[in-house]
């Protein structure tokens, strides 16, 4: 089978030099969570970086005697004066970056892959639903949403985390709250005494959201069993599943379709993903082990 | 005379070795086939005396061996464990190194050299395998710039099969026993009775250059033609494997499920060895190597396997954690994704994996399983 791919290739110097990183200098470090923090990179010697990127993609960021690790890309695609990641220790690399401070450098290749389908969405409600870190690759298409909020309808954002702990981006979240054409709703699976908010699945607020399922359009993010019942959950709010898009996660090595490691049956994620219509990989995310 | 591209001449033993000797004159490295460590592998010749004249390679599956012709053909052999992936795609290659000082880094680029090289008696299927790698690494949206710069000091002299191992299925592949694109230029060798000759065809505006050089040579005369062409079908005819490929890609794609995978998992060791022997996979790993100061660093690419278990690994855990996933894997990128991913079958019929399993898992036999299992499973329309 053929999955859909909404990639539009950007041509950049990598074209020719693939494997060859560009170095960027380190701005500043922001904690999120225990484990999650946001670094903002810039070119040295402050030249201007003409880096451009469309939400959901990611980059290969490199750290210097480590490795190599694939990280989405959390900032304002609209503004271009430094390139936002935001990150989790999950491994030796990710850890490799958190030790890092600010004025040392990080390699960058990119950006790689397909992207959430902003603008099949103009004049249609959106739907994000994400989950713990899932947040951050879809930012960019919040950021992008609201720069140009007059050409869509409803935005609806529907946030999950482990624990109020565990949330990220939690000063946006909140300025966003105050908005009167957003509509938030952020629940957490396990509670703490504080917290006087839901408490739940991501997709058990799905029937929270007012907009008309048929001229909606979901962008879903986050673990793929929690994809997966957000999925579920849509479609009983009325959506088909064309409409729904997800985020996939492999092994992406290269980021350019050459190094095999993230082949999903005829697919590489890192090259035609990792943005997916559901209804182009439905079968396969019933697949054990691809 | 004037030698035209596609037109077939005829070349005695002695020219064959003239045409080696004009290739080093062109300073081409001279690659061929030379019997080592007991097998068939391919090394730097200066003469033809260095081929494997008069001997062959026998194939079973999971067995090699190599055994005396009765004649003394020079590129009677088959294919060996080593195919001329090698020469593109380095098993081992530096992508860059870095410096770091006062927190800041420096990109050095790699620059390994390419070399001038002819591949001479390569057979057609590692031909076509060339031509599958041809089609990730320098036809798609991004070019690996060493394989580019390689393939282009690449003369290729390949020789069609008259012959055929046990393992070998390059008629099913459509790859061989003839080769019929990307050569500079295709040797057949006739050998009839005390009469040895090579029908050669010119493939390319390099290969009539080099064919230029060589002093009185003619067309092939319609004999040799007639020769050359019953010996092609009969090693067509003689296939040691076969598989059948119209809607092979749709019968693995539409049973990934199938029981038969568990099956083939009782057997399969996870080694890699027919990732490692197949001339057309190109999955690869980085190795990164750091001084012990911290201040250099090297980016190092391998060659890496759908077979082990890092291969899938990502935050929390293996994504092909059962050998039966990983095998599935393999073969269905073979035979069914590469066809969406590049448009060709990512196997060429060459049989290595068949040879050097260690267990002897033969990749068509599990194919033909499949096929009449699902073909055995199908519904049975009764008649009222």
């Amino acid at each position: 089978m053929m999955l859909q791919s909404n990639n539009t290739a950007i041509k950049t110097e990598l074209t020719n030099e693939p494997f060859v990183p560009v170095m960027y200098e380190i701005k500043r470090i922001q904690r999120e969570t225990e484990d999650t923090f946001t670094i903002d990179l810039i070119l040295p010697d402050k030249k201007k970086t003409n880096f451009r990127f469309k939400p959901g993609q990611f980059n290969s960021m490199f750290v210097h005697g480590c490795g190599e690790v694939p990280i989405s890309i959390s900032g304002n695609p609209i503004k271009n004066e430094k390139i936002v990641h935001t990150i989790r220790v999950v491994g030796t690399v990710t850890r490799a970056i958190r030790r890092l401070k600010v004025g040392e450098y990080i390699g960058i290749r990119g950006p790689f892959g397909s992207h959430w389908p902003v603008e099949k969405a103009v004049d249609k409600n959106v739907i994000i639903i994400a989950g713990g870190i899932g947040l951050a690759p879809i930012r960019p298409a919040v950021y992008h949403i609201l720069e140009h909020r007059e050409k869509y309808k409803d935005l609806s954002i529907l946030y999950g985390a482990r624990t109020p702990d565990d949330i990220i981006f939690k000063k946006e979240l909140e300025s966003i709250r105050g908005r009167f054409d957003i509509d938030l709703h952020v629940t957490v699976d396990r509670a703490d005494n504080k917290w006087m908010g839901n408490v739940g699945v991501v997709p058990t607020l799905a029937k929270r959201i007012t907009s008309d399922p048929s001229n909606s359009i979901a962008f879903v993010c986050g673990p793929e069993i929690m994809m997966r019942y957000s999925a579920v959950a849509l479609q009983q709010y009325g959506m088909s599943l064309q409409d729904i898009y997800i985020s996939l996660e492999r092994n992406m090595k290269c980021g350019i379709g050459l190094c095999g490691h993230c082949q999903y049956t005829g697919k590489f994620i890192c090259k035609d993903g990792p943005v997916y219509s559901y209804e182009t990989v439905k079968d396969l995310l019933k697949t054990r082990e691809i | 005379m004037k030698i035209e591209k596609n037109k077939k001449y005829l070349l005695s033993k002695e020219n064959i070795s003239s045409l080696v000797q004009i290739l080093q004159k062109q300073k081409f490295k001279t690659i061929a086939p030379v019997v080592k460590d007991e097998t068939i592998l391919y090394d730097e010749i200066q003469s033809i005396d260095e081929l494997p004249i008069g001997m062959t390679d026998v194939h079973k599956a999971g067995s090699y061996s190599l055994k005396k012709r009765k004649d003394k053909a020079l590129f009677g052999y088959n294919v060996g464990p080593q195919s001329c992936k090698k020469f593109l795609f380095p098993p081992k290659l530096t992508l860059l190194q870095t410096k770091k000082i006062d927190g800041k880094v420096t990109v050095i680029k790699s620059s390994d050299p390419v070399e001038k090289l002819a591949l001479i008696g390569i057979k057609p299927c590692e031909l076509s395998a060339i031509l599958v790698q041809d089609k990730i690494f320098i036809e798609g949206d991004y070019v690996d710039s060493y394989y580019k710069q390689q393939r282009d000091n690449l003369f290729i002299v390949t020789t069609n099969c008259t012959e055929t191992a046990y393992s070998c299925f390059c008629d099913s592949m459509k790859t061989g026993p003839e080769a019929t694109k990307g050569f500079d230029l295709a040797v057949t060798e006739l050998i009839d009775g005390k009469n040895h000759r090579f029908v050669i065809k010119t493939g390319s505006a390099a290969g009539v250059k080099v064919l230029s050089n060589i002093e009185g040579i003619a067309l092939a005369p319609d004999d040799a033609l007639a020769l050359e062409e019953a010996k092609i079908s009969s090693a067509k005819n003689k296939m040691g494997r076969s598989i059948s490929t119209e809607n092979l890609k749709e019968l693995l794609l539409d049973n990934l499920n199938h029981p038969y995978w568990a099956e083939i998992q009782e057997r399969c060791v996870s080694c890699g060895n027919c990732t490692m022997v197949c001339p057309t996979c190109f999955c690869s790993d980085i190795l990164d190597e750091t001084s012990l100061s911290g201040e250099d660093s090297k980016r190092t690419r391998l060659w890496d396997s759908c077979f082990s278990k890092d291969y899938s690994y990502i935050h929390g855990g293996v994504v092909r954690a059962s050998i039966k996933s990983r095998y599935r894997q393999w073969l269905t990128h073979k035979f069914a994704s590469w066809v969406d991913q590049f448009d060709t079958f990512g196997c060429v019929g060459c049989g290595r994996c068949i040879v050097w399993c260690p267990v002897g898992i033969d990749v068509t036999e599990e194919i033909n399983a499949i096929e009449q299992d699902v073909e055995k499973m199908k519904p049975v329309e009764v008649e009222a």
